[in-house]
């Protein structure tokens, strides 16, 4: 693998890139509406991944498939702020070191 | 070459917003790059020929969802800095290294098939006949209409739920 | 007129439905009187048209106005049958008469009414004439009954409105226990009816009159033995004896006096407690097929009579003097009905009606003169304040004592005449019993209107208002006039009344036909009235050639009217010697024979009687169940409870140490136990995105070391 000419390989790495930075996003930030855009960053990843994978075989499901992962992700953002503005009314706080409600 | 040059500078302004996403103190500052962001990647969407795409990424993404996170941000008035409390065992170091180890395990696992005799390096085929919005529209109305009607009921719940959610429930 | 004879019961209904509905809450005494007494005077005027009809052509017509019960499965003497009601009205001479007797008596009373009740607060008063225009629905209903159950309807219903008005001032103990005697003593009269309704169906498998009747023809006559007619005939005169007041059953008519004296004339003198005779009247052939209860019938009439009429000569109390007539006058109807005159009995039925609506009437005006005072002793002298009602009464009470020409002549003439030619012991008991009646009326008489003693009431006595008086008069004429129509043969008279009768009682009667309420009369109606007729001229003919006025029968009538006449002259004499000219005579003769006097001043221990053996008897069982009850039934009932209660316990014991002792225990081992699992959930989101990140991390790890 050279760094020139760029193959789809090329993307799949940059793809990786951004969902391990994404990853580490969730894994750093306290702040949960940043956590939420995180979780946006490695969505974007995969989309990316999967667009690359369309141009490696030269048909147009993947972008297909990368579309509905876009609906499912406005979906998860609307949902997810929603909790969000519940939570927030109840504790006061964004805090997600504060949520743990699961605790044993 | 162009391309080259186009996917390098394009990697750098992705990689570049996204660790300043995730580092920038302010949310209202993250929400920002985050847009920056999605446009980056619209535009690789772009290179890689695939155009529905790309105008999809940037009315949902940086038009809807971003515009959603910042109406949020704006609503939640907040007292006290949400980075005041510090929880010991969330374990944040161990989580960074992780995700780097699996930055690098993908990493080399892409580079070792690109590698691989089997596996010659694919160049990016050239981009298909008919146009690219035709033939996603064409699979979408076809064979995925049931998914694709299954996503719109999918956004109609998310819809409901959300209202219920952030009603005032006094 | 025959299709509107359901008009004759609608019209008091309604009279009473507005009166009850709307009368007692906004009426005035005005309205309230003039509704009933118009509702009375427009049925009056159907009776007579009824009548006029009945007399023209001599059928009975049956009108059907509607289906009541649909035909149930039943079982009957000859096989499977189907029991059905409807609303069936008859209409014949029978039927005519007594609805003419209840229209006009009940017209009369309402109008005495009005001025009677005047003193009642007016909701009071509505309440009193819907009562009374109920009663004369209900009345009417019972004669005008075209089977059984139609008639038990109005049988009933009268003795609801009996007891409504007996107990009309019900803030009075005594009369409300004297509408409880009333109804309860009924209840077993009514018993034996309603079982006697059922034994007839048994036995016919219908209860039309005419059905029952044409059926009860065929039978043969029970001479000797006890048949099944001789059953229902028994249980049906049981129901009579409790509605007509005869011996074993008399009690409460004597206690129905507390009622207002209007319901005393209509209810228990004129009308109500004659249905006994009526149902015997109505059904002439099957009662003259069960000869043996007939005897039992003439029997127990003839000992009420007399029984009645002894005690009706020491009672102080006017309206009682009058109720024990009541009883007595009922009990030679029943002694007629007995000896097979029934056309008598209906006879003496309807004068009774006269001359005893007139006697409790002016026993009204009486009462109403002295201020609510009833005991004869108290009175006196009444001659100079209350002319009319004394003339009025004096007419009544020589109708009653049987002297000529008046109503009660002719009728009881009859009736002694009847009894002789069948029993002569009978007849016997019949005649002192007249000599008794003419007796103690002329006592009450004489100690009402004569006597030196000044009234005892602070103001002198009045006459009543005209509308008390006018009925009065009326009722005079009709008493004086109503037994012309039953003039017997040997007089030279055509004795109307027992050949009017004839086709309701004769067994070869005509032919009856159905007919709907609305509908034209079906085709050939003519010629059966024609038919009709000319079956009864010869029957009439065949009458006269089998009993020849005689020299012989002629010689006996005669001598039998002159006697009767002479015992009631004796008795109206000897009142007069005991009573105006001696008054002392009385008070020695009951203190020489005080044991008589005392056994005939206390009815003869009857009411006594009942009270220690069926009053106390009831009482005793019922306390003796009580007990049963309180040891048996509850200790049984306490028992299950306390075992209930024990096995509760243990139960509850059960489930406090076993069941949830499981259940906490499989609790606490599971909290317990997962001591060691518990400390990975810390809560922390990020804690679980690392383990997913670790599990990636460990996926791609292993596919790297095994490629």
């Amino acid at each position: 693998m050279h760094l020139y000419p760029i193959t789809a390989y090329h993307y799949l790495v940059l793809a990786a890139a951004l969902f391990a930075l994404g990853a580490t996003g969730v894994m750093l930030r306290r702040n949960i509406i940043i956590l939420f855009m995180s979780i946006e960053l490695m969505l974007n990843a995969v989309n990316l991944n999967l667009v690359a994978f369309s141009r490696l075989n030269g048909h147009v499901v993947g972008q297909v498939f990368a579309l509905f992962i876009v609906a499912v992700a406005a979906a998860e953002a609307v949902v997810g702020l929603g909790i969000l503005l519940a939570f927030y009314r109840n504790k006061e706080t964004l805090n997600i070191d504060e949520v743990n409600l699961l605790r044993g | 070459m162009l391309e080259a040059i186009a996917f390098y500078g394009l990697a750098a302004l992705i990689l570049g917003f996204g660790v300043m996403v995730i580092t920038a103190r302010s949310a209202v500052h993250s929400v920002v790059f985050l847009v920056l962001n999605f446009l980056a990647v619209a535009v690789v969407y772009v290179v890689l020929g695939a155009e529905f795409l790309a105008v999809i990424q940037v009315l949902v993404y940086a038009g809807g969802i971003v515009v959603l996170y910042l109406f949020v941000v704006m609503l939640v008035n907040q007292k006290r800095t949400p980075e005041a409390h510090h929880d010991p065992h969330r374990k944040t170091g161990l989580g960074i290294m992780l995700a780097s180890a699996v930055l690098a395990e993908v990493t080399a696992i892409v580079v070792y098939t690109a590698s691989a005799p089997s596996a010659s390096p694919i160049p990016v085929s050239s981009p298909v006949v008919g146009g690219n919005t035709e033939q996603v529209g064409w699979l979408l109305y076809t064979d995925y209409l049931i998914a694709f009607e299954v996503a719109s009921m999918l956004l109609l719940a998310a819809m409901v739920g959300a209202i219920l959610f952030a009603r005032r429930m006094d | 007129m025959t299709t509107f004879v359901w008009l004759l019961p609608f019209f008091p209904a309604a009279g009473a439905a507005i009166n009850g509905l709307f009368g007692i809450r906004w009426f005035s005494r005005g309205v309230t009187a003039a509704i009933a007494c118009v509702s009375m005077l427009v049925s009056l005027a159907l009776a007579i048209a009824g009548g006029v009809n009945a007399a023209r052509a001599p059928i009975a017509r049956e009108v059907f106005l509607g289906e009541w019960i649909p035909p149930i499965p039943a079982v009957t003497l000859k096989g499977a049958a189907a029991f059905h009601a409807s609303w069936v009205l008859l209409i014949d001479p029978l039927a005519a008469v007594m609805a003419l007797v209840v229209t006009g008596i009940g017209f009369l009373i309402h109008l005495y009414s009005t001025a009677y009740m005047r003193s009642e607060p007016r909701g009071s008063y509505a309440r009193f004439f819907c009562y009374l225009n109920l009663f004369c629905a209900f009345m009417l209903l019972l004669v005008l009954g075209g089977n059984f159950i139609v008639m038990f309807v109005g049988w009933e219903g009268v003795g609801l409105c009996s007891y409504l008005l007996i107990g009309f001032w019900y803030h009075k103990g005594s009369a409300a226990n004297a509408g409880r005697k009333a109804f309860i003593v009924n209840r077993i009269g009514d018993w034996g009816f309603l079982v006697g309704i059922m034994a007839a169906f048994f036995a016919f498998g219908t209860l039309d009159f005419q059905a029952v009747a044409a059926q009860a023809g065929r039978w043969p006559i029970e001479r000797a033995q006890f048949g099944g007619l001789s059953i229902i005939c028994l249980l049906l005169f049981v129901g009579a004896a409790g509605k007509s007041a005869q011996i074993p059953l008399y009690v409460w008519l004597p206690d129905a006096m507390e009622g207002p004296t209007p319901v005393s004339a209509l209810i228990h003198a004129a009308t109500m407690v004659t249905a006994g005779v009526y149902i015997v009247a109505r059904n002439a052939v099957l009662f003259s097929h069960a000869p043996l209860v007939l005897a039992i019938i003439a029997i127990v009439g003839a000992l009420t009579a007399l029984m009645a009429a002894s005690i009706a000569i020491v009672q102080t109390d006017i309206k009682r003097v009058l109720a024990y007539s009541t009883i007595s006058q009922l009990g030679l109807m029943f002694l007629a009905a007995g000896v097979g005159a029934v056309s008598a009995a209906v006879f003496h039925l309807v004068t009774h009606a006269f001359f005893k609506a007139l006697l409790f009437l002016g026993s009204g005006a009486v009462i109403h003169a002295m201020a609510g005072e009833q005991d004869l002793r108290r009175m006196g002298g009444l001659k100079r304040y209350l002319p009319v009602t004394f003339v009025t009464m004096v007419v009544g009470a020589l109708a009653i004592a049987g002297i000529p020409p008046l109503a009660g002549f002719f009728s009881k003439d009859e009736i002694l005449l009847q009894t002789f030619g069948r029993n002569r012991a009978l007849w016997v008991l019949a005649s002192i019993t007249s000599l008794l009646t003419a007796f103690y009326m002329f006592r009450l008489i004489a100690f009402t209107f004569y006597g030196t003693d000044e009234p005892s009431s602070p103001h002198p006595p009045h006459e009543a208002p005209g509308t008390m008086t006018v009925p009065l008069m009326i009722l005079a004429i009709g008493t004086i006039v109503v037994g012309f129509m039953g003039i017997p043969r040997t007089l030279g008279g055509a004795n109307a009344i027992e050949h009017f009768l004839a086709p309701s009682i004769a067994e070869t009667r005509a032919v009856a036909f159905l007919k709907v309420a609305g509908q034209p009369d079906p085709p050939g109606t003519q010629e059966m009235i024609a038919q009709a007729r000319e079956e009864l001229e010869r029957d009439r003919a065949a009458h006269r050639a089998a009993f020849p006025v005689s020299e012989a029968t002629e010689g006996r009538a005669w001598a039998l009217m002159l006697l009767s006449t002479l015992l009631g002259a004796t008795g109206m004499a000897a009142a007069w010697r005991f009573y105006v000219n001696h008054p002392e005579v009385p008070r020695r003769a009951a203190e020489r024979w005080s044991g008589v006097h005392a056994l005939l001043l206390n009815k003869y221990y009857v009411d006594d009687l009942y009270d220690a053996t069926i009053v106390r008897g009831t009482f005793g069982a019922a306390r003796e169940l009580w007990r049963v009850d309180l040891r048996l039934i509850d200790g049984f009932v306490n028992a299950w409870g306390v075992t209930t209660r024990v096995l509760a316990w243990m139960s509850h014991m059960i489930d406090k140490v076993g069941v949830d002792g499981a259940v906490n225990a499989a609790g606490w081992s599971a909290g317990e136990g997962s001591f060691l699992v518990r400390r990975g959930q810390t809560g922390l989101v990020q804690n679980y995105a690392l383990v997913i990140i670790l599990g990636l991390f460990g996926f791609l790890t292993v596919y790297l070391l095994a490629r």
